[in-house]
């Protein structure tokens, strides 16, 4: 046990896995990196580098840089899940789901289903999300209540080291197809991680904090700034509990539903779009569930429905804070 | 017609087409009469193709299909019966009623399934076929797909990434001359051939109407990809008997096309006349094959009929690998 980064809980639960498992295999665009180049070779380990390191450990059958082909690549991961090997795919860019979305929408989801049960697809897809970085519309978005709209995927949202090791782990040991979602913000985040493998469950919130006055409901990097905004907050005297439902897809709705009737106040934050969102089915959830124990109204804390604009100055005022969320939270004690 | 080759089992080549045919043939007077739900692609005409291929490939080979799988499914040795139950939406069917037409699948049998989304299942076939070097195994893995396919991306990008990584795949284009109402003459720039050509994929033009021709250049890609050399590609022109779908008025083909196509570049009546001048087969032998045929599609047709539906509980099952 030691203090690690996001980036290195990732990276030593893919080596764990791939040494424990021949059948696991990693693949995507400069995953390694300097394929055919004449300089240096595992050039990158990938954009944000979570998977430096593993060419030298696996070699390039098990780590494989492709084209820009998405379609292509992620097509072959699932053909190659199909044919029972463990394939880890990189989607670099969250945002790159769009040239290859059918194999997403129509494909690794749909197999298992309507081929009867007779279909597997035992397929890790990873992809980095979220703004902060002056990446602009195109390499910021937080696209993840699109996937777990999709019946047959699982989705996973890890909101640090730890966590995201358990549950890439618990992913790629998955019989269904997992989407992994790794916020940039989290890749430095560092925290205590275990040196050996472990596997967290999906559909288990975590309960982060706990406090009688009002439920914050956050996902991904917002739980930490939900964490911020609980500590101002408890300095006025207000206590929170904040619930980290961990995996979207499945999502553990009994522990929500019970912290908020426990509460009877909800502050839902949300880094994607606040139409159609995790904010709205968790206030959805609330609103079916617990009406009656609800105090006050819902509050969603998420940014405004527009693209993800580049100027610092915007893009700061386009992200969630903690100190919005703790106005919010104010709010549904007023 | 080409010569037979001496290797080329005749009888069980001729049994394949022929099942194939009057499967579809007796589906089609019972979707005519209303009896077959949804949508069904028939694949009456282009028989040659999927045994041509098939006749070289093991259960454990893969094949990925389109939504015009019926034949596929069949020559890669999926069950009669089950195909039957699926189309008709019944309990037992190959996909246990969940697919139908256009989703029809026998995964023992390497038959990963009709797909339905248009060059959406030539990445999958990339796939198997790299598991296959992966594991070190000398399997092959054959994408078939339209001319409309052809022109999609995912095609492009599934062989160019499957001839730098030299993987065991082989690509068919059956070109039926539609897509849709569109005609390929038309909608496709270019040359297939050329057009994979260009990946440095070895590709060739195959007459669709020749089992044999069919047979003979698929042996030289199977042989390649076993052996390591990489993909290859076929431009197999097929006639299409039927349209685009059961119950499409076909107001965009010729008059008498159709019935020229049947005289002109039926598959089956040229391997037929093929074997007999030969002296591979003898008339009595291919008209009990004929009779054989029918009735095993009719009953097959008979008892999907028949059969029930399946139970509602099965709705929200297999979604998941545990509920």
């Amino acid at each position: 046990m030691s203090i690690k980064s996001t980036r290195e809980a990732i990276k030593e639960a893919l080596i764990a896995e791939m040494e424990r498992d021949e059948r696991v295999f990693i693949i995507g665009e400069d995953i390694a990196g300097g394929m055919g180049a004449p300089g240096e070779q595992d050039a990158w380990g990938g954009v944000f580098g979570v998977t430096k390191g593993l060419l030298g450990r696996f070699g390039r059958r098990r780590v494989i840089d492709t084209p820009i082909s998405e379609t292509a690549f992620l097509g072959l991961g699932i053909g190659a899940a199909n044919a029972g090997l463990r394939p880890v795919v990189e989607i670099m860019f969250v945002d790159f789901f769009g040239v290859c979305f059918d194999q997403v929408l129509n494909n690794m989801a749909k197999f298992r289903y309507m081929y009867g049960g007779k279909a597997s697809t035992p397929i890790t897809v990873r992809t980095s999300y979220g703004a902060g970085f002056g990446a602009a519309a195109q390499h910021s978005q937080a696209l993840y209540p699109m996937f777990a709209h999709i019946p047959g995927i699982k989705v996973a949202l890890p909101s640090n080291a730890y966590d995201a090791k358990g549950l890439l782990t618990a992913a790629m040991r998955d019989e269904d197809p997992v989407i992994f979602f790794e916020h940039k913000a989290l890749y430095d985040a560092a925290c205590e991680v275990p040196d050996e493998s472990y596997v967290l469950p999906f559909g288990e919130a975590a309960v982060v904090r706990e406090g009688k006055d009002c439920c914050i409901v956050a996902f991904g990097h917002m739980v930490q700034l939900a964490q911020q905004a609980a500590v101002i907050l408890a300095r006025e005297g207000i206590e929170t509990t904040i619930i980290d439902p961990r995996t979207i897809a499945p999502l553990d709705t009994a522990t929500i539903v019970d912290a908020i009737a426990a509460c009877g106040r909800l502050v839902v934050v949300d880094e994607a779009s606040p139409v159609c969102g995790m904010a709205s089915e968790i206030a959805a959830l609330a609103a079916t569930e617990c009406p009656r124990a609800l105090k006050a109204p819902v509050q969603k804390v998420t940014p405004p429905a527009v693209p993800i604009p580049f100027s610092p100055a915007l893009e700061a005022a386009y992200l969630p804070t903690a100190k919005a969320i703790a106005a919010a939270v104010r709010r549904t004690l007023q | 017609m080409s010569t037979i080759p001496a290797e080329l089992d005749v009888l069980h080549a001729y049994r394949m087409l022929r099942l194939l045919r009057e499967f579809e043939d007796q589906l089609h007077v019972a979707i005519a009469r209303g009896n077959v739900p949804g949508f069904t692609h028939l694949y009456a005409g282009e028989e040659a193709s999927a045994v041509g291929v098939c006749l070289h490939l093991a259960d454990s080979d893969v094949l990925c299909s389109t939504h015009r799988a019926h034949g596929h499914f069949l020559a890669k040795g999926g069950d009669l019966d089950a195909l039957a139950l699926e189309i008709f939406g019944k309990e037992g069917g190959a996909c246990g009623g969940k697919g139908g037409s256009m989703h029809v699948a026998d995964w023992s049998r390497g038959m990963w399934g009709a797909n339905a989304i248009i060059g959406a299942s030539v990445p999958h076939a990339i796939g198997a076929g790299f598991a296959f070097q992966y594991r070190g195994e000398r399997g092959v893995a054959v994408s078939f797909g339209g001319d409309g396919a052809s022109n999609q991306g995912a095609g492009f990008e599934s062989m160019n990434l499957a001839k730098i990584l030299n993987l065991p795949v082989l690509f068919v284009l059956e070109d039926n001359g539609y897509a849709e109402t569109t005609a390929s003459g038309w909608s496709v720039a270019g040359k297939p051939v050329e057009r994979a050509g260009g990946f440095g994929i070895p590709s060739v033009e195959v007459d669709g109407s020749d089992l044999v021709d069919v047979y003979t250049k698929i042996a030289v890609g199977v042989q390649r990809a076993r052996n390591g050399g990489g993909p290859s590609f076929f431009h197999v022109r097929v006639p299409l008997f039927h349209g685009h779908y059961e119950g499409d008025p076909e107001t965009y083909r010729a008059p008498g096309e159709v019935r020229q196509l049947r005289a002109e570049r039926d598959c089956i009546t040229q391997f037929r006349a093929a074997a007999i001048t030969a002296g591979r087969a003898d008339a009595a032998a291919l008209d009990a094959i004929d009779a054989d045929s029918a009735a095993r599609a009719a009953a097959a047709i008979e008892r999907a009929q028949n059969a029930p539906f399946p139970p509602i509980s099965a709705l929200t099952t297999d979604v998941y690998a545990r509920p």
